[in-house]
């Protein structure tokens, strides 16, 4: 087995459990293939043959409207079978170990499964324990990872600044817990970007968060002076433990996304966001429905970038 | 061996389509070679109808064993399919099975009246009951050898023989 759990024998990608480490010709091809993907769903028939025959298990062990349904939409454009596990009525809450319910489910003939969970690396254990045929998609794990997430912010970048080389790309906000930064860090530094510049207070920063490569601000003007691309991020207070910041309207003022602080940035700066937005707390509406914002075609990139990655795995 | 010119051939298909093409005709070329092709056939017949392409990696019948193609383009098909009398236009017609697919993505985008086949090189060995109405050359190549047509940076059209 290569060193790599994600990768098979011949280098080829079998698992998408993370960004960090994957080779630069992988995420390349990912993001080409999604370039192609785009265009079916413009056509009469949205669909295509690949995946017809393969059951996709979505496994959201912690809720999430928009991933779970931009990946069954991915899967169900390429014609696969999709089975949604609502963790709220399944055997996890009677008490069945994950690898039991994967053990459960294999016997149904999964080919892939779909992972979102609270704790980081709970996808990474059911690659280790599934069979060599089957895949497993990193949907989301704790603080960990996000692959497919910073695939399409780095493919939404890719389709309006067309090169990586020369961007300046600041993420505001919440990086202590947020999988999604933690991803796009690393796509943007795989991909060969310049000047990644992480902004958020103190509390909301990793500690060591440099060593990711990339510059840190607790100013966020300073921090977007001359950006290319914005990235904000969630207020995430569903994972707030204590006292990290002292209220939402104290946050909005120093690092909420304004029309003047976005001013600060280059002109034709875009911003982006992976939803679910707080208005008014990290961005304010008139930005977040502005000619700049491209938080909308994400959603719509997001379909292709799974479709990609589904269908790379699928023929792994 | 010594394969024959491709710009002849090329030039000889023109001859041969000239007298079907309508200004409603829609022409589809398959990727790469087919597109090359396609580019050449498109220009030189005064097609009215802009000129469409198929990239048939999602078609494959061989994904399974295979996997997914390392370069994949996007198939882009610039009209409406319905009621249209369609050229499809392929480099090297060969088993059959890149056929097979670009006709099921091409009725992913709708219902063509008609389908006709243009190849500048027949190679035979069919795997599937498909024939092409015009054709460059018939032409025997050794199982297991491809047959691919090269662009120069001039766009001259030459053929090629890989191990």
């Amino acid at each position: 087995m290569s060193a790599n759990p994600q990768l098979n024998a011949k280098g080829g990608l079998t698992h998408l459990l993370t960004l960090e480490g994957l080779p630069r010709e992988i995420i390349t091809h990912i993001l080409d293939t999604a370039t192609s993907f785009v265009g079916v769903t413009e056509r009469e028939v949205k669909k295509v043959p690949l995946l017809r025959g393969i059951s996709v298990f979505n496994l959201f062990f912690e809720n999430s409207t928009r991933t779970r349904t931009t990946f069954e939409i991915a899967a169900k454009r390429l014609s696969a079978d999709v089975i949604n596990l609502n963790i709220s009525t399944s055997s996890a809450s009677k008490g069945e170990s994950l690898l039991d319910t994967v053990d459960n489910l294999s016997a149904m003939h999964a080919d892939m499964f779909v992972v979102r969970h609270a704790q980081s690396g709970a996808a990474h254990l059911i690659a280790r324990h599934a069979g060599p045929y089957q895949h497993v998609i990193n949907a989301g794990d704790g603080r960990h990872a996000h692959p497919t997430q910073g695939l399409l912010d780095a493919y939404t970048i890719r389709h309006y600044k067309k090169e990586f080389s020369g961007l300046a790309v600041a993420i505001v906000g919440d990086i202590l817990h947020s999988r999604v930064a933690r991803s796009l860090i690393h796509a943007l530094n795989i991909l060969g970007t310049p000047d990644v510049r992480v902004i958020g207070p103190q509390t909301l920063l990793p500690t060591g968060v440099e060593s990711l490569g990339v510059r840190v601000f607790h100013d966020m003007r300073k921090g977007l002076a001359g950006a290319d691309v914005i990235v904000m991020l969630r207020l995430q207070n569903e994972r707030m433990r204590g006292p990290l910041l002292p209220s939402a309207q104290e946050f909005n003022k120093s690092y909420g996304l304004t029309p003047d602080k976005l001013a600060l940035a280059k002109p034709d700066a875009i911003v982006m966001h992976p939803g679910p937005m707080n208005r008014g707390v990290e961005i304010d509406s008139s930005v977040a429905d502005g000619v700049q914002s491209v938080i909308l075609p994400q959603v719509t990139f997001g379909i292709a970038v799974r479709m990609a990655v589904m269908s790379i795995l699928g023929g792994s | 061996m010594q394969l024959p010119d491709a710009e002849t051939l090329c030039a000889d298909l023109v001859r041969q389509l000239r007298p079907h093409v309508t200004p409603e005709t829609g022409m589809v070329g398959i990727h790469t070679g087919g597109a090359w092709l396609a580019e050449r056939l498109h220009q030189e017949l005064g097609f009215v109808v802009p000129l469409g392409m198929l990239d048939i990696s999602f078609y494959r019948d061989d994904y399974r064993k295979s996997g997914l193609h390392k370069s994949v383009r996007a198939s882009k098909i610039p009209f409406d399919v319905n009621g249209r009398h369609l050229l499809l236009v392929d480099d090297v017609l060969y088993t059959g099975r890149t056929v097979r697919a670009a006709m099921n993505e091409l009725f992913d985008y709708g219902r063509p009246e008609t389908i006709q086949l243009a190849a500048l090189v027949d190679r035979g060995e069919r795997q599937l009951p498909i024939c092409a109405q015009y054709v460059g050359t018939n032409l025997t190549v050794p199982k297991g050898r491809m047959l691919r047509l090269d662009r120069d940076a001039s766009g001259r059209l030459t053929l090629r023989i890989d191990a």
